[in-house]
């Protein structure tokens, strides 16, 4: 694990977006919400901050942003697409399956882009994580077209992972 | 103001009928796959759009709680794939087989060797 220490900077912002979490929810200006709020943030991030490795400040480019929204894009259209693919397997009577569990390595160093990167395994068309060891993936996949890690590579993580590396290409 | 209403009600119709056809999908599909992990596969998917359709269609009905609704949207999408992991991993190591209709294991020799 990517062990990060405590410090006043990273406090405040991981209390900032916990209560901007909170604010989401209650979208109210009452004094008695926004006290109540902040006691639970500031309980909350305390306890959290140590963990907290989604969102460094450093990520927050104009750049990054772009990446971010297409990323979301690409995701959007997999997972319309896999529920197409769902739907097409189901109704066919014949139920065109050839299941199998499949490995591949991954570039990407930083843990929550793993993370990230493992649940858009999920939630694209007929894959699905079963578990991640260090740098690999292993994946239960509905219809195995390719057995050799490198062709898997490229049939199943590397849209994904494109977008990926240019955010969090370097940062551990 | 009163056609935008409209407009937003029967999109909201439209995203809520949608999101009810992707579950239905989902639970047909529980039914008829053969084994656990095929059957994770069908479920995540299917009940993560298509719960996530049926918030986004009631928030587009009450435009006021759409904040809190695209919260639980973002919460869905984070949670049910990890959910499913849980249980694929927790399944397999637990001795689970799945179903081949040709053996490709990747994973069994990892975690016995």
């Amino acid at each position: 694990m990517a062990v990060k220490r405590f410090t006043l900077t990273r406090y405040v912002y991981t209390f900032l977006i916990v209560y901007l979490i909170w604010y989401a929810f209650t979208t109210s200006l009452q004094p008695a919400e926004i006290i109540t709020g902040i006691v639970l943030s500031l309980i909350v991030s305390y306890i959290t901050v140590v963990n907290f490795n989604c969102c460094d400040p450093i990520l927050i480019t104009p750049s990054h942003i772009i990446y971010f929204i297409q990323y979301f894009f690409v995701f959007l259209v997999a997972l319309i697409k896999a529920n197409f693919d769902v739907a097409r397997r189901v109704i066919n009577p014949k139920l065109p399956i050839n299941p199998g569990i499949v490995s591949f390595e991954s570039k990407l160093q930083n843990h929550f882009a793993k993370m990230v990167l493992a649940n858009s395994i999920t939630l694209t068309p007929g894959t699905l994580t079963i578990d991640v060891i260090g740098n690999k993936f292993y994946i239960h996949w509905i219809d195995v077209t390719a057995e050799d890690k490198e062709a898997v590579y490229k049939e199943i993580a590397e849209p994904f992972e494109k977008v990926l590396l240019k955010i969090y290409g370097s940062s551990k | 103001m009163d056609t935008l209403n409209k407009i937003l009600e029967f999109a909201g119709l439209f995203f809520v009928l949608l999101g009810s056809i992707f579950l239905f999908l989902g639970a047909l599909g529980i039914y008829r796959m053969p084994d656990l992990y095929n059957r994770l596969q069908a479920g995540t998917k299917a009940s993560t759009l298509g719960a996530m359709s049926v918030v986004l269609g009631v928030g587009l009905m009450q435009p006021g709680w759409l904040i809190k609704l695209i919260v639980i949207i973002l919460f869905i999408g984070i949670s049910n794939p990890l959910s499913s992991h849980a249980l694929a991993r927790a399944s397999h190591r637990s001795g689970i087989r799945p179903f081949f209709k040709k053996k490709i294991d990747d994973y069994e020799e990892e975690v016995e060797s």
